[in-house]
């Protein structure tokens, strides 16, 4: 069966991240019975803080304390978290730039299994957990069977695992810090860069017409930027696009880019990928138009349209502008 | 600089629709058009251009079949020196760690300062360049959209976290990074550039060359199926012809607020 679970707890500014009761559930999915530690790395009041809420929670959390853990570097984190946890652990994670940065290394240094991007697990056979998980961008999925026999690291997709309302832990905050050892590493952390703002804020558009890889090319963008102006709306985009420098970051939606909360999102030739998803909040009405019927983005959508965008965008626009 | 760039040969997801096979054991390989993964093609641009700034060589190498050498010559026809294939059927069905774990070898046969890997592939796990980094011992940063060569010995790098924000951080070297799209312009490669690289001759080292054992690759992680999952409604698809479908649109956008 499996071993002792811990679930790995990033926050900002002292407030847990949604993922803290996410992980929660997912260490549910594998095994009801066992209890979950929480684990949280930082330094002083704020940690205290982060520490006494998940109490609420968490029958056990485990508090590392250290100046050098101010700011979660991953490779110091890594190394306090070797020196704690004990073989066979399984640990949870969110896939997300930290969890990036974290889980590959720390399942080598624990000698354990690896999995990325979890979004179920269908139960233990054995010493096998069934995972699922996706590939290609989400267009098709898998089941994996990860090996736990010698403990193992999983990363869990954000907003894949339904939180459990669960404020009766009654838990205990347990003190680590002693036992981190030395946390000299290789790589040290300067400071952040707040992300440049655009001569456009997105965020605050009530219709965004948010184009993909699907647009082909950088002189495609007036097609969308003709349909916005006949909206009312304002140009978005994936990812693809500001790779291409197409168009600037501030119009990127997604976890590495904006997050919006418009009433209509049009989405023209965006696959759907979920780190594009999770920067659309609040329920818009979404229309999707793609020319290929699998795309992940008709799962998500209200309306969708199969058809190429480059012969759609004119005609819709158009009609829009005769309709007026 | 002495640069590796570990690159991977996949299914090219703009070109194809990946489906699962009929018995869920794989996805459809039929008619599959193959590429470089995305990602690695912006680690081998920004190798290049580091190269071509402070000296060095950049050397590709892949894990994989004899197809997967058409990689390494697309990436050398964008400007990297050398090529290394790693192929042996031991190879076959390794996880994350055991590729890992065979790059590792190719890595000690050299001497590099800096090793890239894609921030990920077709899988979506972006695992190899950590666990490389950590079966080195060597510093590792993930998801890198800015590189600065401080001196022999350091680097500054920008990792993308959430929000568009950027985490500066100072590395020593050696190091293993992994590269996030939109670092760079990966520069065009043509027809010519091929045919240019196209007899130079790329080693192919097996398991016994690399010094590796079968245990050292063996799989803790493995793929059961491939399946469709079974979602919510999904969307309401229109039909009809463009015109019937521009009309439904225009009235659903005038009843939601998506027209001003």
């Amino acid at each position: 069966m499996a071993g002792q679970v811990f679930a790995y707890i990033v926050y900002k500014n002292g407030v847990a991240d949604d993922t803290a009761m996410e992980l929660l559930a997912a260490a549910a999915k594998i095994d009801a019975e066992v209890p979950v530690t929480a684990v949280v790395t930082g330094a002083g009041a704020e940690l205290d803080s982060v520490c006494n809420t998940l109490t609420a929670s968490y029958p056990e959390v485990w508090k590392i304390d250290n100046p050098a853990l101010a700011y979660p570097n991953a490779e110091i984190i890594r190394k306090a978290l070797v020196n704690i946890l004990p073989t066979g652990a399984i640990v949870l994670l969110p896939y997300d730039t930290f969890g990036m940065d974290l889980g590959p290394g720390l399942s080598i240094k624990l000698d354990s299994a690896y999995v990325a991007d979890a979004v179920d697990f269908e139960g233990v056979d054995g010493s096998r957990l069934k995972v699922v998980r996706q590939e290609y961008s989400g267009m098709v999925s898998t089941h994996v069977l990860c090996d736990l026999s010698k403990g193992a690291v999983l990363t869990c997709r954000p907003g894949s695992f339904q939180p459990v309302d669960n404020t009766a832990a009654a838990g205990k905050v347990v003190d680590k810090s002693p036992d981190v050892g030395d946390l000299t590493v290789k790589r040290r952390y300067i400071q952040v860069v707040e992300a440049e703002k655009g001569d456009v804020d997105i965020t605050k558009s009530d219709v965004l017409v948010s184009v993909g890889r699907g647009i082909e090319d950088h002189e495609n963008i007036e097609l969308a930027e003709d349909l916005a102006q006949s909206m009312g709306a304002v140009v978005s985009c994936s990812r693809p696009i500001v790779d291409a420098k197409w168009l600037e970051k501030a119009r990127q939606v997604g976890t590495s880019g904006q997050t919006v909360k418009p009433k209509v999102y049009l989405a023209l030739g965006i696959s759907g990928s979920f780190q594009h998803l999770g920067g659309i909040k609040g329920a818009p009405f979404i229309v999707a138009v793609n020319k290929n019927p699998k795309a992940p983005i008709f799962q998500v959508a209200d309306v969708g349209i199969v058809e190429d965008i480059l012969e759609f965008i004119p005609e819709l626009a158009e009609k829009i502008k005769e309709s007026k | 600089m002495e640069i590796l760039v570990c690159v991977k040969r996949v299914p090219d997801a703009a070109e194809n629709e990946i489906e699962v096979n009929r018995d869920g054991s794989d996805i459809e390989r039929d008619d599959l058009v193959y590429s470089v993964n995305e990602w690695d093609n912006y680690a081998v641009e920004e190798a290049i251009r580091i190269r071509d700034k402070v000296g060095g060589s950049v050397t590709v190498v892949t894990v994989g079949d004899e197809d997967a050498e058409e990689v390494l010559r697309r990436e050398m026809a964008m400007g990297a020196d050398n090529g290394i294939l790693l192929s042996d059927a031991a190879f076959a069905g390794a996880d994350g760690r055991g590729i890992a774990a065979i790059l590792k070898t190719a890595v000690e046969k050299g001497k590099y300062d800096l090793v890239f890997t894609g921030a990920l592939a077709d899988d979506g796990a972006g695992q190899v360049g950590g666990m490389l980094a950590a079966l080195l011992d060597w510093p590792y940063a993930s998801v890198v959209n800015s590189i600065e060569i401080l001196d022999d010995s350091k680097i500054k790098v920008g990792r993308e976290i959430e929000g568009g924000n950027h985490e500066i951080n100072e590395i020593d070297l050696p190091c293993v990074l992994s590269i996030q799209t939109g670092i760079n312009e990966p520069r065009y490669v043509g027809i010519r550039g091929i045919r240019k690289v196209a007899s130079v001759e790329i080693p192919v080292y097996g398991a016994a060359d690399l010094g590796l054992s079968a245990e050292a690759v063996g799989a803790r992680v493995s793929r059961a199926d491939y399946f469709v999952p079974v979602l919510g409604a999904g969307a309401e698809i229109l039909e009809g012809s463009m015109e019937e479908k521009i009309d439904k649109l225009i009235e659903l956008l005038k009843a939601k607020g998506g027209l001003k």
